[in-house]
């Protein structure tokens, strides 16, 4: 015998679209912050992702998960809010956030890695991904970057700019752009090593 | 001879753009002798790694 979907089917069912929902529009949040480091701009980038993926829903198909072609039109949000800021004269982005001397005590007085900095293996360090505790501490390390380091970083690394536009944005030269990646890598080489790769505790407190 | 340090510079640059051939042989030169930097290369290619499943992850 078939039966009617009751009332409390339909709440509940309501009540499972708007926790993903929520999860969804969370998720985007966090991602266009650590982007775009201004809680107004993200917000925006997020409303007009889900704005543009509702009214673009034929282009979705089933040819991916939902929260996959979401995030591709967020991301591809981001990159234009981006470029206009590339366009509109900025105020000039600090470049020297992380000093010329930062690691410099990594490296004995002939450039040569001290024996407490020395590099070591991170063994097999791919297993890693497949934890949860990982990944924590992967964006507390992003997020201990200085702003604009971690910006031009993530442009490079996540959002796939080529260091020319980096600099464009930035009106910064080449080498600088440059020098702000490296540093920008040190850093969270750094801090993964030691709070994930050597850290007995594996601490993910910020 | 390049010093850790210009080889660690290097080997981040070599993630931007390619390296000139005098860059690259000097670079292999110093790799061939130090582990401190074999594995500073291979934790610049985890990085690279981690951010793109980084990006991808938030996306599942």
């Amino acid at each position: 015998m078939e039966t009617e979907p009751t009332v409390n089917d339909e709440l509940q069912k309501e009540g499972t679209l708007n926790a993903a929902l929520a999860t969804l529009h969370r998720d985007m949040l966090k991602f266009a912050r650590l982007q775009l480091r201004d809680d107004a701009t993200a917000e925006d980038a997020v409303q007009e992702a889900l704005a543009a993926a509702l009214s673009n829903q034929k282009s979705f198909g089933n040819r991916a998960q939902l929260k996959t072609w979401v995030f591709g039109i967020l991301k591809n949000k981001i990159v234009d809010i981006i470029r206009e800021r590339i366009r509109s004269p900025s105020a000039s982005h600090s470049v020297e956030e992380i000093s010329e001397q930062a690691y410099d005590d990594l490296f004995n007085e002939n450039g040569f890695w001290q024996d407490d900095a020395r590099p070591s293996s991170w063994g097999d360090p791919e297993t890693s991904f497949s934890s949860q505790q990982f990944w924590q501490v992967f964006e507390i390390c992003l997020t201990r970057l200085p702003e604009t380091t971690a910006r031009v970083f993530m442009m490079r690394e996540m959002l796939g700019f080529e260091t020319d536009e980096i600099c464009k944005e930035l009106a910064i030269s080449s080498t600088n752009c440059w020098v702000v990646l490296h540093r920008a890598r040190m850093g969270l080489r750094l801090c993964l090593s030691e709070r994930w790769f050597k850290s007995e505790s594996r601490d993910v407190e910020l | 001879m390049l010093n850790c340090k210009q080889a660690a510079a290097l080997m981040s640059q070599g993630m931007d753009k390619e390296l000139g051939m005098r860059q690259k042989m000097s670079l292999q030169m110093h790799l061939m002798m130090c582990s401190g930097c074999r594995n500073f290369r291979a934790q610049m290619e985890f990085l690279r790694q981690g951010c793109q499943k980084f990006s991808r992850k938030e996306s599942k």
